[in-house]
């Protein structure tokens, strides 16, 4: 008897039809994200939070600390409720998080260029990257006595404590989105036709979007920071009533409870920038690569 | 200055006389390529076998004008060769469709054409339907379609909008699965068919170089040289079964040769 050669021209299912039903049993599945996850997402960190308060309230009735050291929960609340029915909240507010957004976004300008010239130019790396990383590590509150010493008591001054907190970290951050770009990509640019420019442009620049990102969410915290850290050392009428200031003055009032007000308040501010600018930008480029581990 | 020209003839798509290609320099030298001579015809499919090592990328990248021969000459039809490698190598933020246009896009064709272009093209690999996907809710053959989709649209500028006169295909199904890969090969040479390309495949499988080219050139390995040709076209059945043989045992005496 003859051997049966198969063929799979002359098989009576075509490649048309095993093609798709490859593509449907491969493809991987693109399930919605479940309730489950938006459950974690927003009622985990709540009962959290709601638990942290439970145990200081328990603390405090306990008595272990004096007063003046531990302040109950409600007399922190009945603190910042005082400064936002006198409106001075917005103010604080105000002061505050206008200087940051304009140090951020004056940082992101520096940063930039700096972090392309770092990543692309091995002369420019070898120069000036160690620096760069170093003073990523160095607390910007150490630059608050030069700063003073040059700038005096001006916007100067927390200027430049802002802009040496957060350069740095949006530079390495674009630096190492830049490096973590598959090489492959590139020569993918090549054959496909892309020249120097078209290159950065369609396949360097978003290739390198999430590192980048990431730097510019860890530079808003950096700013937010040595914001913070300025207001509170460099504290002068002409420099407006921020946030730091508050909390400079609970500190000279010896009110434990505005000082907790004061830190609650600065903690909300960061926490509810990076929830609300950085976490949905940073999702939204996360979800879109397939690199959802992020919420 | 490029050792790459331009062919004016049109008997031939792809021609490499006398190629040497040397990596490094003194004598920590590597010579990958040693006086390679190989002509595609336009039209024709031709297999480069070699084992590991016998350059048969570096053959691809000099074709490709990724990297630049040490001596020899290449010769090309079109400007712009058609490339795929071992990895679909999708830009992550782009659906697939964007994917195919960005070619397009490189080359300033204009939107309305883009489009349709991205559709033809989309729709010769069987994936007119999921052009708004992104790479990552594709399978790993689907990704390699759309890799070839878009190999083939950055071939058209080149070619002054004709479809594609050369494809060069890197170990293209090698990290794919068996039932997909055999699949992807049936669909290769439908669309060669179709588009009457000449086609560059680097393969170290015998048995997928046979049944896809028409010619197979064995390869040896460090250096690089033309071993032995056949011819394999229309082969079918216990000759098929019998060239697989043949050129499996010249395979391995080439590599048994490197014994030390």
């Amino acid at each position: 008897m003859p051997r049966e050669v198969l063929d799979p021209d002359k098989s009576t299912v075509d490649t048309a039809s095993v093609e798709a039903g490859l593509d449907a049993l491969d493809a991987p599945p693109t399930g919605s994200r479940s309730r489950r996850n938006l459950f974690r997402a927003v009622v985990s960190p709540i009962i959290a939070m709601v638990i942290t308060v439970v145990i200081w309230q328990v603390l405090w009735s306990a008595a272990i600390w004096p007063e003046y050291q531990l302040p109950a929960p409600l007399t922190v609340g009945e603190q910042i409720w005082k400064i936002t029915q006198t409106g001075q909240v917005w103010e604080f507010l105000w002061v505050s998080v206008h200087r940051a957004v304009i140090g951020f976004l004056v940082s992101v300008a520096v940063a930039t260029p700096l972090g392309l010239l770092l990543a692309k130019v091995p002369l420019v790396r070898a120069a000036i990257g160690p620096l760069i990383s170093g003073l990523q590590s160095l607390p910007s509150v150490a630059w608050v006595p030069a700063a003073v010493l040059w700038f005096g008591l001006t916007d100067g001054a927390i200027y430049t404590v802002v802009l040496l907190g957060a350069v740095p970290s949006i530079a390495n951050g674009l630096v190492s989105g830049i490096d973590q770009i598959p090489p492959i990509l590139p020569r993918v640019g090549k054959v496909l036709g892309a020249g120097r420019l078209d290159s950065a442009r369609y396949i360097l620049l978003p290739a390198a979007l999430p590192g980048y990102l990431s730097g510019l969410k860890q530079g808003w915290a950096f700013s937010w920071r040595s914001l913070m850290a300025a207001e509170l050392i460099a504290t002068s009428p002409q420099l407006g009533f921020g946030l730091g200031q508050y909390l400079h003055n609970a500190m000279s009032l010896s009110d434990m409870s505005m000082v907790m007000a004061g830190i609650l308040l600065i903690f909300l501010v960061g926490v509810g920038i990076e929830l609300l600018v950085f976490r949905p930008m940073e999702s939204a480029v996360l979800r879109a690569r397939g690199l959802s581990g992020a919420l | 200055m490029t050792m790459t020209a331009t062919l004016e003839a049109t008997e031939t798509a792809v021609r490499l006389t006398g190629v040497r290609k040397t990596f490094g320099h003194g004598n920590r030298a590597v010579t990958a390529l040693d006086g390679i001579d190989l002509r595609v015809a336009p039209g024709e499919f031709v297999c480069l076998l070699g084992a590991s090592g016998c350059g048969k990328t570096t053959v691809l990248n000099l074709i490709a004008g990724l990297d630049e021969p040490s001596s020899g000459k290449i010769e090309l039809t079109t400007s712009r060769p058609a490339v795929m490698f071992q990895e679909a190598a999708l830009m992550p933020w782009l659906t697939a469709a964007r994917n195919v246009e960005l070619p397009l896009r490189l080359a300033g064709v204009r939107k309305a054409d883009r489009e349709t272009r991205t559709q033809e093209l989309l729709d010769l690999v069987r994936l007119g339907g999921v052009g708004d996907k992104r790479p990552h809710e594709l399978s790993g053959g689907m990704r390699q379609r759309v890799a070839l989709a878009r190999a083939l649209a950055s071939a058209l500028d080149g070619n002054r909008g004709e479809a594609a006169s050369l494809l060069l295909m890197d170990e293209p199904f090698s990290a794919l699965d068996a039932i997909t890969r055999d699949v992807l090969q049936g669909e290769l040479l439908r669309v060669w068919q179709t588009t009457r390309t000449a086609v560059v495949f680097v393969t170290h499988d015998v048995r997928e170089a046979v049944r896809l080219g028409q010619r197979v050139v064995l390869l040896s390995s460090k250096p690089g040289r033309v071993v032995q040709e056949w011819s394999v076209t229309g082969l079918t059945g216990a000759d098929e079964l019998d060239a697989v043989a043949e050129i499996n045992a010249r395979l391995r005496e080439v590599i048994s040769s490197h014994a030390a």
